[in-house]
């Protein structure tokens, strides 16, 4: 289980101010649910899924985490450019205590990189740092996938590997995904929150939740 | 099926050397690359540097007006600079290049700081250790009297470097003008260090403010070590113990201060 209570995260400004983003959020994902979040753009849905990741730590309140949670996917963050997609690899299954030697088939193949799998992650179209992107954090299981966003991925075909891999072999894990788009969350979650003026509103179905979304979130 | 493994300490433990080790991979690649000689250079750089400034001494003479080899000299003070000097170098604006990997929650700022740490000890260590050798082997020094004591000297200045190095770091992400700053120090404190003479050489009258000077005790001790106790070394370790002490509990607040705000990519 992931329970976030009464987490708030503030950032402060270069006039000393504090721009709130997000203001007493609860929220309690247990295994196996699959959460979608919306919000307009600059809202802190990016916000909550890195607190719930666990990258950036909550100003005040409580992020306990009782099952695997993976970093947030998104389109290619994570990635340092001067090494390789290779030695990425190796790096993130370094840091999560993974034997990368077993992963490197997949992640050459799924990746579709070729030769570009072996020179440096800057010299990548973002097309390839998405794919790469994807097949890495595929090469390693977690009990909770947090997506940012990350289903507008490369082409049809590689969309259509990515959404296999991730929502049709990983179908009995959690799931927490982010857009603003409401057909993604619609297709593939039970259930859905609202990020709203630092607030976070849960809804216990999606069409509920897409009801408010569009009657306060969008309009403002 | 899960794949969630639970808290204790020891996990903790494992996780942080994973991590370390990780970064210290990814420093490696980095910075050495894997052309020509790769990681070699890790020692190699510090060896040209301290290697030409004892060769240069050794030609132009004993100019520092003392009986003890040019060489031997030269080789025990460059090798203590560079190993307190390159650490807080390393360490600030380090977080910068690094900010994409901090996307994985075990990755902290701490981790980052201390793969740079280790990795600068074991380039100017190998470099101080293979430069002995060929001085020795070559017969441009004697054999040290005493390895203990050199490595005492070593340890002490390697814990002041990675002392100053987490407080410099970390200041230098609260604040530009700490690195700026940090530079031209790091070039003032460099002729007060220790390097290019004994205490005891000095006029009694100023001993008694350079050995406020940390960085002078652990290298008297270190040459004392290398040349034997004739040579009049003059140092306190437990003074220098107190200040590495304080350099690192102030160094350990102020990246946790800094982990709070660093923000991922």
């Amino acid at each position: 289980m992931i329970e976030l209570s009464n987490v708030s995260k503030s950032y402060q400004l270069r006039d000393g101010g504090f721009n709130k983003v997000l203001n007493q959020v609860n929220l309690q994902i247990v295994p196996g649910e699959k959460i979608g979040i919306l919000g307009r753009n600059g809202a802190g849905k990016s916000t909550l899924v890195r607190l719930i990741s666990g990258a950036e730590l909550p100003t005040s309140g409580k992020v306990s985490r009782t099952m695997s949670v993976s970093w947030p996917l998104a389109f290619g963050g994570g990635f340092q450019g001067s090494l390789t997609g290779l030695d990425n690899l190796r790096f993130v299954c370094r840091v999560y205590g993974i034997n990368s030697e077993e992963k490197i088939p997949f992640v050459q193949e799924f990746s579709e990189l070729g030769k570009y799998f072996k020179e440096p992650v800057k010299t990548y179209s973002s097309g390839m740092c998405a794919r790469l992107a994807f097949a890495i954090s595929m090469a390693i299981e977690f009990d909770c996938y947090l997506i940012d966003e990350v289903t507008a991925v490369g082409d049809a075909r590689f969309h259509a590997k990515c959404q296999y891999e991730l929502f049709e072999k990983r179908r009995d894990r959690s799931l927490i995904m982010v857009s603003h788009d409401a057909h993604n969350i619609r297709q593939h979650c039970t259930r859905a929150c609202v990020v709203n003026q630092g607030s976070l509103h849960v809804f216990d179905d999606v069409d509920t939740a897409y009801e408010f979304y569009t009657a306060n979130a969008a309009l403002q | 099926m899960t794949y969630y493994s639970g808290v204790s300490f020891k996990r903790s433990l494992d996780i942080q050397f994973r991590v370390i080790g990780a970064l210290l991979m990814r420093e490696v690649i980095t910075r050495y690359g894997r052309h020509n000689i790769g990681f070699l250079w890790l020692f190699l750089e510090p060896m040209i540097f301290t290697g030409g400034v004892a060769t240069l001494w050794t030609l132009l003479g004993q100019s520092h007006g003392a009986d003890l080899p040019v060489a031997a000299f030269a080789l025990t003070g460059y090798s203590c600079v560079l190993l307190f000097r390159n650490m807080p170098n390393r360490c600030s604006s380090a977080i910068g290049p690094n900010l994409a990997l901090m996307y994985h929650r075990n990755v902290k700022p701490i981790d980052i700081y201390l793969a740079r740490i280790l990795l600068e000890i074991a380039g100017t260590t190998a470099s101080f250790f293979v430069l002995g050798c060929i001085f020795t082997a070559i017969g441009m020094t004697e054999p040290p009297d005493d390895i203990l004591k050199i490595m005492c000297g070593w340890l002490m200045i390697a814990w002041f470097g990675s002392g100053l190095a987490l407080l410099i770091g970390a200041l230098s992400e609260r604040s530009e003008l700490v690195e700026k700053i940090w530079h031209p120090i790091s070039y003032l404190i460099f002729p007060l260090s220790g390097v290019a003479f004994m205490v005891h050489w000095l006029p009694l009258a100023s001993q008694k403010y350079i050995i406020l000077m940390p960085t002078i005790h652990g290298i008297e001790l270190l040459r004392e070590g290398y040349f034997g106790p004739s040579i009049h070394a003059q140092y306190d370790m437990s003074y220098m113990a107190i200040v590495n002490l304080c350099l690192t509990f102030l160094g350990l607040y102020q990246v946790r201060v800094i982990s709070k705000t660093v923000m991922s990519q």
